[in-house]
């Protein structure tokens, strides 16, 4: 009952709390970019070796980054949910899934795009691109799952499951690539992270990495809103919220 | 109702598995078929030149032997879901985890080893050496009832779906890189005459962390796919 | 540098504007479309909450 009680009392609570704090996580997630664009695209001198291709860096690491850390949020998140079953984290947590999946997407394609003046081809079966490939494999598993069930409570429980199954097996298959591509090693393949990145090239990507974060906050906010609405749409507080939107707009 | 101790339960769902899978015995051939049409379609794809037959033989081999795997689990638990047997492991007084390991073990004996006894053949067919026809049987040995344990958690998410099999295969095939990557480099390896007890330990070492992580993951998603 | 040395990221244009388009682009999805999927909550709950009072 006091459970019963605690998620009707957190799920309006969760909308205000996130309606006011969305403008100033986007107004200092558009700064930290802008700035972190500024400093990556204008002031970060040319590569000597890779020229300014090296510049898709500052977009391919973040991202690759951020598909990891969600992927990380979404398991604890779905443990949270799964454990004391609250829903708002069953919400986070498959809520994150399309957004990880977009961030492994985009680290592959960067990774393409970058790959392809530097290698000479636009695929090659480099560890961490096939890591990220596989990576971007378990999301795609994870949406498929919730997709598939009816029951949105059972779905997210299910994805959870799932989750957590891949964070056991990430390291795992991380390291067996690692090694597998140790072994397999073409002769295109040429290792090119330098061993030391100077402060005026690294101080920009750490800008990155922090927008591409708050970005994840913002939109996770977004679809856990939405999905939370689609769920309590016959509540009275949703009824409440809509009465109140109209008044405030006549 | 008779108290029945956890062994005897174990072992009486091991028996009551391997008796329908014996009155279904049609059904069993299935996957060291698909298993055997795999190979002869690579081979017939590719030529019947057989130096790269002999070079592709591991990786080819040890694909369809995966395909074949996540071809044949769907049969973990559907005719328990469907004739309501399932709910009924999930009210025993037993933990669920240890009768799940039963019906993965007697899964594994229908569909995994006979996938075992034909790879020999299959060795022969692509042209690998003797000395890794050894390799090849002990990775899959080690392997396959691997596939089954992780297999089983996918199967346990999935098995109130009416269309779960194309959901299956996409759950469960980036789960299996790990072994696959081994395995193939274990019977690899050891055509150059190489030895291969580094990789064996290491598939080894996922059968063990397979069979004690994989139950109650099981037994968790079955809870929640009878919720 | 000028404006036009700039865009032409020394010979690699065709690459970094490319992954910086896409990426604005995938970015950008994953902000409106979740905006849209609320807007439509709202008036969809909206128009259940005027059925009812006129139904009262």
């Amino acid at each position: 009952m006091i459970r019963y009680l605690h998620q009707l009392g957190s799920a309006p609570r969760f909308y205000s709390f996130s309606t006011s704090l969305l403008p100033w996580l986007s107004a200092a997630c558009i700064v930290l970019l802008l700035a972190g664009l500024y400093g990556g695209l204008v002031m970060a001198p040319t590569d000597y070796q890779q020229g300014d291709s090296y510049r898709i860096i500052y977009i391919h690491v973040p991202s690759a980054w951020m598909s990891l850390f969600i992927y990380m949020v979404m398991a604890a998140a779905g443990v949270v949910g799964l454990v004391w079953h609250i829903k708002l984290a069953e919400i986070i947590s498959i809520s994150s899934a399309p957004i990880g999946a977009a961030f492994a997407f985009l680290a592959l394609v960067t990774g393409s795009l970058w790959g392809k003046p530097m290698w000479g081809a636009w695929w090659v079966w480099d560890a961490r691109l096939t890591s990220e490939l596989l990576l971007l494999f378990l999301y795609l598993g994870v949406i498929a799952l919730y997709g598939a069930i009816e029951d949105k409570r059972n779905a997210s429980r299910a994805a959870a499951i799932l989750a957590l199954v891949g964070v056991v097996n990430i390291p795992i298959i991380h390291y067996s690539v690692e090694w597998w591509n140790t072994l397999h090693q073409g002769p295109t393949v040429t290792k090119f992270d330098a061993p030391s990145i100077h402060v005026s090239m690294l101080v920009p990507l750490l800008l990155m990495a922090l927008a591409f974060k708050l970005y994840y906050a913002i939109a996770v906010l977004l679809r856990a809103r939405c999905e939370l609405l689609v769920r309590e749409r016959n509540s009275a507080w949703a009824a409440e919220l809509v009465t109140e939107r109209v008044k405030g707009k006549s | 109702m008779n108290q029945t101790s956890l062994s005897n339960a174990f072992y009486q769902l091991f028996r009551r598995d391997l008796l329908l899978a014996f009155r279904h015995r049609a059904e069993a051939a299935n996957p060291p078929l698909f298993f055997v049409l795999v190979i002869t379609l690579f081979a017939l794809g590719l030529g019947a030149e057989s130096q790269l037959l002999k070079s592709m033989a591991p990786g080819v081999i040890w694909v369809a032997a995966l395909l074949a795997a996540v071809l044949s689990l769907d049969s973990i638990f559907r005719s328990d879901f469907e004739d309501g047997s399932l709910e009924q492991f999930l009210i025993t007084e037993h933990p669920l985890a240890i009768l799940v390991l039963s019906k993965v073990a007697a899964h594994w004996l229908i569909t995994g080893v006979p996938l075992l006894l034909v790879a020999p053949l299959l060795g022969v067919l692509l042209g690998l050496p003797s000395g890794a026809m050894a390799t090849l049987m002990i990775t899959l040995a080690l392997g396959t009832p691997v596939l089954s344990l992780i297999g089983a958690i996918a199967v346990a998410l999935t098995v109130g779906l009416r269309r779960g099999g194309v959901i299956l295969s996409l759950l469960v095939l980036p789960l299996y890189v790990p072994v696959l990557i081994f395995a193939t480099s274990a019977v690899e390896t050891s055509t150059a005459g190489i030895p291969v007890v580094g990789q064996l330990s290491m598939l080894a070492a996922f059968l063990a962390g397979a069979i004690t992580l994989a139950p109650p993951a099981v037994a968790a998603a079955l809870r929640v796919s009878m919720n | 540098m000028t404006l036009s040395e700039f865009f032409h990221m020394g010979g690699y244009a065709f690459y970094v504007w490319t992954a910086y388009g896409i990426t604005l682009v995938v970015l950008l999805i994953n902000i409106l479309l979740p905006m849209q999927q609320h807007h439509k909550q709202l008036n969809r709950i909206a128009r259940r909450v005027r059925r009812q009072r006129r139904n009262l």
